[in-house]
């Protein structure tokens, strides 16, 4: 598990945010209502499934959603004092790079195959921090050492084709520190990698945040990724963030049908083989047609009336900890986690 | 990406051989013998065939004729009085050979133009407007465009002369007219490949990095999206062909274009097979610069030295 | 501790649980749409395509009856009413130099120009298909050789081809028709050979043959339907492309002769006279630009309705 200050300062704090796309069969709402802070130093992992929003809110951040088709229904996301969702283009491109930055899921597409790695990587040294030539090259040469990569002066001249999924990746990683941002953003950086190099590219990461201490949010489906590298998880369904704390707090009380769904679904290496895995039944909500209440409400084992008709309440367990679920609501019945569920390691 | 160039140019020969054989052998079967005059008794005919070797075996004659395509020697024309069709085709050739390229550059630049902005400005209605003009360009033929361009802008607005090649204002109209064609497909593919290239996760991240919009177009969207382009160099060349032919004989512009239209009107064989030929090697050498073009722009092939 | 903003007053009622069968929750919210259903809905919010669609059917409805609807016919002459300007009562299109009914000749014209674009084409996809798919299917060696021979016949322009054949052959329809199929069949033949190779690596392909399946039922569950939308893009975009190229040889004096009538034909003499009679020139132009178009904007309609990527 990963070490650090939890009780630091706020660093990004996004607030009630709303996010929607138009589509050619109508208004998806990717992003309802959904706020989360995140503190200097330590990694917020945000997770869910796919069309949870996750990835839709955490481009909004850096406003990098497309254009032609996104609308911003509401929210602020506040850094530095500034709303990000109020400012111009021009604001937005100093604030990219040198203040937040982003890596992406997939290290293939991720890079321009038609210029060279150190170019892509000085580029935005040039722009940023006034570097000229030499100064700019050998920066560059130094954070590809950074991230890990052997041969730094030589790889410096080369294509993307010309490295491996994880060397990639090391190269994206680069391209995002170039400038020493306050904010890392990882969207799902591990998903299309090896298992092994995954564990390497984590590694990297939890190294570079503790040299530079740098915050990062962390954005993935994979609660294994998650347990090993993240100090808070935020955990999303259907546009809305429905349970919060901090590592501890979620995998050994987690308090939320989806969230026990989730971590009882993780494969455990010790576990008895004859026990079947238990996926989540169902599928993920349709994001036009929305239920009132709950998103989750469709598929929980536990839904009641009221689930699918009224959004619930949040309840608050601690500082860090709460959840929207109308199981804890006074009239609701008690209901205890599943077994494999709760005071695992 | 030497040993690439040698395999294409090997291939362009190769190429060219099977067409001027593929040609020759044609001919033989084209109906009559270019001397077939009336007024000609037998016995002078046989004297003619005998002298310009028509009564050899074939073989013969298909190696003489290789050897004379060779040397640049593509027979004598019929309607000029036995002038040698290769004086004939390079007296009109930079008549032709300047219409084209002005053409070209003027459709390349204005293809560009319209489809970088129709992509840019995706959804819009300039977008909708560009892409509506590239789609008439592409579909009315250049010869429903060349009369009716000569007569309104012409003849009946007198902007520009109807005919002929006295001067460089007398190239623009056709050039014009010929460009609309090459325009058109240039817009059309490049804003196709333009909105491709924008949805790639690349040019996110490079916007991620802080790059103005303008940075971004310039340094990672144009050079992926050019690249693409070359693809459609040999289409180009097509209808620069056979808009050249068209143009040339509206606007009686005497390039080679005309030129090859009236010798189908008269059957003139030497001067049609002629000309034919070179269409075949323009043809062929267009396919060939798009292959190293392919070599130079894509940098898988300049440093593997192969095309994945 | 709650927070939070109920409206309604909860009642104990609210909280009795509710069964969810996870079949159930397995349907999606909308109804299912079979593939066909989907590609003509997405096809139908395409109005460009449907314009450009209901065009093409005028103007084969018009090929088809265009003559029948005047009292003239497409070849009488008639020196006394030689270039007549077209109006409503008399020659809707007017007549050319010989006094004949424009009207009449240009759907004459027509029907000329889209049999032949549509014989050719339809020989092209048959032979295309045939070759394309015999060398996938084989494979190994047999493929390769046909592959190279394809290779070599690509580079030749098709351009020289139809040029040189039309010289020896006596121009007219059969001539054009087996110019543009020499030449167009090449594209066909790539396309059937990749999809044909892709269903031959595709992992039920191996299955089904272990346990017998007979290759007729495979190639009918899995091969035709995306055959069908090949065959149908590449016939829109074919059409145009034939009907501009015999327009083109009759332009050139290598297509349809006097006194026939083909839409290229009718052009040619038309811009002969445009200084002087443009109506001669105009209505057979438009005629082939709306074919030209709506083939075209139809053709990327279809595209994109028949696209199994696409689908939502």
């Amino acid at each position: 598990m990963a070490s650090g200050a939890v009780n630091a300062e706020i660093v990004l704090r996004v607030s009630d945010l709303r996010i929607s796309y138009s589509t050619y069969a109508g208004e998806v709402q990717a992003v309802r209502g959904t706020s989360f802070d995140l503190r200097q130093g330590e990694t917020l992992a945000i997770v869910g499934e796919s069309g949870s929003g996750k990835s839709v809110a955490a481009r909004s951040i850096m406003r990098l959603n497309p254009e032609s088709n996104t609308i911003v229904r509401g929210g602020e996301i506040l850094f530095e004092g500034e709303d990000l969702l109020k400012l111009s283009e021009r604001r937005m491109q100093a604030i990219r790079g040198p203040k937040i930055a982003m890596v992406f899921q997939d290290p293939m597409t991720s890079l321009d195959p038609t210029m060279r790695v150190g170019r892509q990587i000085t580029e935005s040294l040039k722009k940023h921090l006034g570097m000229t030539g030499n100064a700019a090259k050998r920066r560059a040469v130094e954070l590809l050492k950074l991230v890990g990569i052997p041969n730094p002066g030589d790889r410096f001249r080369q294509y993307p084709h010309q490295f491996s999924g994880g060397m990639r990746q090391r190269v994206v990683i680069a391209i995002a520190l170039a400038c020493d941002p306050q904010v890392l953003i990882a969207d799902e950086p591990t998903t299309a990698l090896d298992v092994t190099i995954q564990a390497e590219i984590l590694e990297l990461m939890r190294d570079l945040q503790a040299r530079l201490s740098m915050s990062i949010i962390l954005i993935t489906h994979d609660l294994g990724v998650v347990a090993s590298s993240a100090h808070r998880i935020a955990v999303m369904y259907g546009g809305k963030i429905v349970e919060t704390g901090t590592v501890r707090e979620i995998f050994y009380n987690p308090q939320m049908p989806y969230t026990w769904g989730l971590l009882a679904s993780i494969p455990l290496p010790t576990a008895d083989r004859s026990q079947d895995l238990i996926p989540i039944p169902g599928t993920p909500p349709d994001a036009i047609n929305l239920p009132k209440g709950c998103p989750f409400s469709a598929r929980c084992p536990y839904t009641m009336k009221v689930c699918g008709d009224e959004m619930p309440e949040v309840t608050r367990f601690s500082k860090d900890h709460w959840t929207t679920c109308w199981l804890h609501h006074p009239m609701a019945p008690k209901v205890d986690p599943p077994a494999r569920v709760g005071g695992r390691h | 990406m030497f040993s690439y160039t040698l395999k294409r140019l090997v291939n362009a020969f190769v190429i060219l051989v099977v067409i001027a054989t593929a040609t020759w052998f044609l001919m033989q079967l084209l109906p009559g013998s270019p001397f077939n005059d009336q007024k000609l008794t037998p016995e002078a005919r046989a004297q003619i065939e005998a002298e310009y070797g028509l009564d050899d075996p074939l073989l013969v004659q298909y190696a003489r004729y290789m050897v004379n395509l060779a040397q640049g020697d593509l027979g004598n024309s019929y309607q000029y009085s036995g002038k040698p069709v290769m004086e004939i085709i390079l007296e009109r050739l930079p008549v032709s050979a300047f219409l084209g390229t002005q053409a070209m550059v003027l459709g390349v630049i204005g293809g560009l133009l319209l489809g970088v902005i129709g992509a840019v400005r995706h959804n819009s209605l300039a977008d909708s407007g560009a892409a509506f003009l590239a789609v008439l360009g592409v579909s009315i033929p250049d010869f429903v465009l060349a009369p009716l361009a000569q007569y309104w802008l012409a003849f009946q607005l007198g902007l520009f002369p109807p005919a002929f090649f006295e001067s460089w204002w007398h190239s623009v109209l056709p050039s014009i007219v010929l460009s609309i064609e090459i325009a058109a497909v240039v817009a059309t593919f490049t804003r196709t490949e333009m909105l491709e290239v924008l949805s790639q996760d690349y040019v996110t991240l490079a916007r991620a990095k802080g790059l103005s919009k303008v940075a971004v177009v310039a340094r990672h969207v144009l050079r992926n999206s050019m690249i693409p382009l070359i693809t459609i160099i040999v289409p180009l060349a097509a209808a620069l062909l056979t808009g050249t032919l068209i143009v040339e004989t509206v606007f009686a512009i005497p390039g080679i274009g005309e030129q090859f239209v009236r010798s189908i009107q008269v059957n003139d064989y030497s001067m049609i097979v002629g000309t034919t030929m070179l269409f075949s090697v323009f043809f062929v050498a267009s396919y060939l610069i798009q292959d190293i073009l392919y070599g130079i722009v894509d940098p898988r092939i300049r440093v593997a030295g192969h095309r994945e | 501790m709650q927070t939070g903003n109920t409206q309604i007053t909860l009642t104990q009622d609210h909280f009795e649980p509710v069964k969810t069968n996870a079949r159930d929750v397995e349907v999606l919210s909308g109804p299912p749409v079979g593939f066909w259903r989907d590609a003509w809905r997405r096809l139908k919010r395409n109005r460009i395509a449907l314009v450009a669609g209901s065009i093409i059917f005028l103007v084969f409805l018009l090929a088809v009856v265009g003559p029948w609807l005047t009292p003239y016919t497409p070849f009488a002459q008639d020196l006394e009413r030689q270039y007549r300007e077209p109006s409503l009562s008399g020659f809707w299109f007017g007549t050319d130099e010989f006094g004949r009914s424009m009207f009449d000749r240009v759907w004459v014209g027509t029907r000329v120009s889209l049999y032949i674009a549509f014989l050719a084409t339809a020989l092209d996809i048959v032979i295309g298909m045939s070759y394309g798919a015999i060398s996938a299917y084989y494979g190994g060696g047999v493929d390769n050789v046909m592959q190279r021979i394809i290779e070599v016949l690509v580079g030749i322009p098709n351009l020289v081809v139809i040029i040189l054949m039309m010289l020896i052959l006596e121009p007219g329809i059969i001539a054009i028709t087996l110019a543009l199929t020499i030449t167009g069949w090449t594209s066909s033949a790539r396309l059937i050979r990749g999809q044909v190779l892709r269903l031959k690596e595709q992992e039920f392909f191996l299955a089904s043959r272990s346990l017998g399946a007979g290759t007729y039922r495979l190639i009918a569950k899995h091969l035709i339907p995306n055959v069908f939308y090949i065959v149908i893009i590449t016939l829109m975009f074919t059409v145009p492309s034939a009907v501009f190229f015999e327009a083109f040889l009759s332009f050139i004096g290598l297509g349809i002769q006097p006194p026939n009538a083909s839409l290229g034909a009718l052009i040619n003499d038309g811009a002969d006279q445009m200084r002087f009679y443009p109506y001669l020139l105009i209505f057979p132009a438009i005629v082939l630009a709306l074919i030209t178009i709506s083939f075209r904007l139809l053709g990327d309609g279809l595209r994109d309705a028949l696209d199994p990527r696409m689908r939502k």
